[in-house]
């Protein structure tokens, strides 16, 4: 049977087809944004992004409710907004398979913080399955909706960075279709008021004690005898590092992580000299083994970031090999705002105003590096709303205070921290950023942006009306390019007794097709003043004697830096020459 | 025999994901066990980005350490400076000559980086100018095909491999631009500017 080269999000997608899912249904966050996109692709699976993991949570516990198999995607801390309903489903257990994938960024490649989902599992009392590669993340979330179905309960598949985002080869199979049954209800199972959720609490108990004696024989838990002086209890990404690093190392790879085989730990302990933990993240197998006596080699392998084949290979008495000198003196290269960016042209406002700028996640909390730096803080999403309004009850002295929220963003958590605004009489200023979609992770449709998963038109909400409704004394639309005219409503916005909406209302660089001509700075007129490099445009630099210039290959014509210009020395040139040597 | 690694390392944007993709695919295609890995998300945003691609008969990490890297195939001169301790000593050096300034430098905090070619000669780089190749075939944005081309004189995979998982991979109507930047990449290595 021939293989195929798959993502470990593509894979958990073509598993979860192959498993009969009747639904996916997530809330997009790197690394697990691809699962759904994918699995979209396939044929007879219904799949929608919600605006936050929590509905897309309870989108999944209906279906499985009505007695289908569904597929709930997020990152880690969706699960922080999703963990509220989660808790309880453990309670109320399935009909049909409930499966959660979750993606953690240890190392924080594109996160706030780094969590280790699973604690999450141990905490809900829900089993866990962690994969180590492609083919493994394809049959896990089939065994993850038979274990669902099997011992009613919702599973979690965690995966991380390394095993979402790595292709490696996969032997796919074909799809069972699941059937569900007519629906019956069923309230002491699913109505969970004090009297009922007593007794499914002990019954959910019983059904990780059933998983427990499960975990004990589950194929997921693989022993691997080679040498016998050294065993490795590991699990996921760590798997691979360590058969890199510790090739002839005897090895207990565990995938089902919750609940954990204490009697194959123990006997895996027996059968080596020395036993290890390598693992990734929170010492979790580590406290397990350590609660039940076992004595461990100290590894001193770090709990935060990632690891590495070398790491390992070090704390095992490795030698570091010689390598290249680096060259030394190198810029860093941080992300940045691209060139065109309708977010510049508010947070370029902002910092005219001097304005405090609680912020939020999304492509434009990159306004907090410099040159803009014009971001004050940035905590989880939606934190933006809520947060003014604290500094708003304490006062800020003599400077604004605004908060800043992408469109996606305000869909997702924003709209109840607005109301809480209404509701108070706060008389903050809040930026809806609304840039037709939902950019920092890969450009997906959402509410706002009235575009569904896959690409199809649907309903946007009339995000205007929406905050009036909400209370907002003031709801004002502006086009972020134009830059005085942006200034002057922030201006006046804040300067007002009552709370303000303003929505800042232009489309993405990335999903403009047609970009206008670009600029170029006329040599002669440049003063070397910096105010249009001070926009921070990736397209705009200094040259060797201290002019502005504009690299026309990647200027899109947005004309902001022509705006901040008090010499005219930006014009329009025709479109770019093919390349290079403009 | 161990496993060959390959690490295509760029900025943000500049086409090393699909680089990286069809490497990969050649490598299945001619029969060998392969990883890849790779970041999206933030650093996506004109960061750096390194793509790595593993293969041989057992692959296990996807993701490499400091002198690991069989062949180094950098897209932009700053990023294959930075990711030269990955390179193992006698690997094999690539490097585009195009200099894309990263934030630091654009707005003047810091100076571009100077000498970098020479270092790197020294270092036994090849130099290369991907985006003139990719002018001349046709596309200023194939550059990372040309850059792909170049790295393949170097890989043991037949040149008809490459072309048939080029021609599926690329949009149908840019894939006679793409094939003839491959073919440039391909001969500048060949014709010496690309040693090995
Ligand atoms: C709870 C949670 N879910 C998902 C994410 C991942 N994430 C970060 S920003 C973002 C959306 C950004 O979209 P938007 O607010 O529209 O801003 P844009 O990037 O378009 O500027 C997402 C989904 C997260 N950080 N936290």
């Amino acid at each position: 049977m021939s293989r195929t080269l798959l993502s470990g999000n593509e894979a958990v997608a073509r598993g979860a087809w192959e498993a009969g899912v009747a639904v996916g249904v997530g809330y997009p966050g790197t690394p697990s944004t691809e699962v759904l996109e994918s699995l979209v692709r396939y044929d007879s699976v219904r799949c929608e992004w919600a605006p936050n993991e929590k509905v897309a949570a309870e989108v999944a516990g209906g279906v499985s409710l009505g007695g289908r198999r569904t597929l709930v995607t997020m990152k880690h801390v969706g699960l922080n907004v999703a963990a509220d309903v989660l808790y309880t489903q453990a309670y109320t257990g399935v009909t049909g398979g409930l499966v959660y994938l979750v993606a953690d960024d240890p190392g924080m490649h594109s996160s706030q913080n780094e969590q280790d989902t699973r604690n999450h599992a141990a905490a809900a009392h829900v089993p866990l399955l962690e994969p180590s590669d492609s083919q493994e993340a394809l049959e896990y979330v089939i065994s993850a909706f038979r274990i669902s179905e099997a011992y009613d309960v919702p599973v979690i598949v965690r995966m991380t960075t390394r095993i979402s985002h790595a292709k490696t080869l996969v032997e796919v199979g074909e799809r069972s279709e699941m059937v569900g049954s007519s629906y019956a209800s069923h309230p002491p199972k699913f109505v969970m008021m004090p009297g009922n959720a007593r007794l499914r609490r002990i019954d959910l108990e019983s059904r990780m004690t059933a998983l427990q004696a499960y975990a004990e024989t589950a194929s997921e838990n693989r022993v691997e005898m080679r040498d016998a002086s050294l065993g490795i209890v590991t699990s996921g990404i760590a798997y691979q590092y360590v058969r890199e690093a510790l090739p002839d190392a005897s090895v207990l790879k565990i995938g089902l992580v919750n609940p954990l085989p204490d009697r194959l730990l123990l006997d895996f302990r027996s059968r080596v000299e020395r036993l290890a933990v390598v693992e990734e993240l929170d010492p979790y197998l580590t406290l397990r083994l350590k609660a039940l006596g076992v004595d461990l080699v100290d590894t001193g392998l770090p709990t935060i970031g990632e690891l590495s084949p070398m790491a390992i290979a070090v704390a095992f008495g490795g030698e570091v090999p010689a390598t290249r000198e680096p060259i030394p003196d190198l810029p860093p290269r941080p992300p940045l705002l691209c060139p065109g960016c309708p977010h510049r042209g508010i947070f370029h406002g902002l910092a005219k105003m001097r304005a405090i700028v609680i912020g939020d996640i999304g492509c434009y909390t990159l306004a907090a590096l410099p040159p803009l730096k014009a971001m004050d803080s940035c905590v989880c999403m939606g934190a933006s709303i809520g947060m003014a309004r604290g500094m708003e009850l304490v006062g800020s002295a003599d400077r604004p205070v605004v908060a800043v929220i992408g469109d996606s963003t305000f869909a997702h958590s924003g709209i109840t921290g607005l109301l809480h605004m209404a509701y108070t009489g706060s008389c903050a200023t809040v930026v809806v950023l609304d840039n037709r979609t939902t950019a920092m992770t890969g450009h997906q449709g959402n509410p706002v942006s009235g575009v569904a998963l896959g690409g199809d038109p649907a309903p946007a909400v009339d995000l205007e009306a929406l905050c009036g409704a909400l209370g907002a004394a003031s709801v004002r639309v502006v086009d972020p390019h134009d830059l005085d005219a942006t200034l002057a409503v922030l201006k006046h916005e804040v300067a007002q007794d009552h709370l303000s909406v303003i929505i800042a209302k232009a489309p993405c660089a990335l999903i403009v097709k047609e970009h206008k001509d670009p600029f170029a700075v006329d040599e002669e007129s440049c003063t070397k003043c910096g105010a249009c490099v001070r926009l921070g445009c990736p397209a705009i630099s200094y040259d060797e004697n201290g002019r502005a210039v504009i690299d026309t290959t990647l200027c899109v014509g947005c004309s902001q830096c022509v705006q901040v210009c008090r010499f005219d020395a930006i014009v329009q040139v025709g479109p770019s020459c093919d390349i290079g040597g403009v | 025999m161990g496993a060959t690694t390959v690490v295509l390392a760029g900025v943000g944007g500049q086409g090393t994901i699909l680089a990286g993709d069809v490497l990969a695919k050649v490598a299945v295609a001619e029969g060998h066990e392969v990883k890849l890995s790779e970041v999206h998300g933030m650093a996506q945003r004109g960061g750096s980005v390194d793509t790595v691609v593993r293969f041989g008969e057992e692959v296990f990490s996807p993701v490499i350490d400091r002198g690991m890297a069989d062949h180094l195939i950098a897209f932009e001169i700053i990023e294959g400076a930075r990711t030269l301790p990955y390179l193992r000593p006698g690997g094999r050096l690539v490097v585009n000559r195009r200099m894309v300034a990263p934030l630091p430098v654009l707005i003047g905090d810091l100076p571009a980086p100077v000498d970098l070619e020479p270092a790197l000669i020294a270092e036994g780089a090849v130099l290369l100018d991907a985006e003139a190749l990719a002018c001349e075939a046709g596309s200023p944005r194939s550059a990372n095909v040309v850059l792909l081309g170049a790295a393949s004189y170097g890989l043991p995979f037949a040149e008809a491999t490459w072309t048939s998982v080029i021609e599926k991979r690329v949009p149908p109507k840019t894939v006679e631009a793409n094939l003839r930047a491959f073919a440039l990449g391909r001969r500048a290595c060949a014709e010496g500017v690309c040693e090995l």
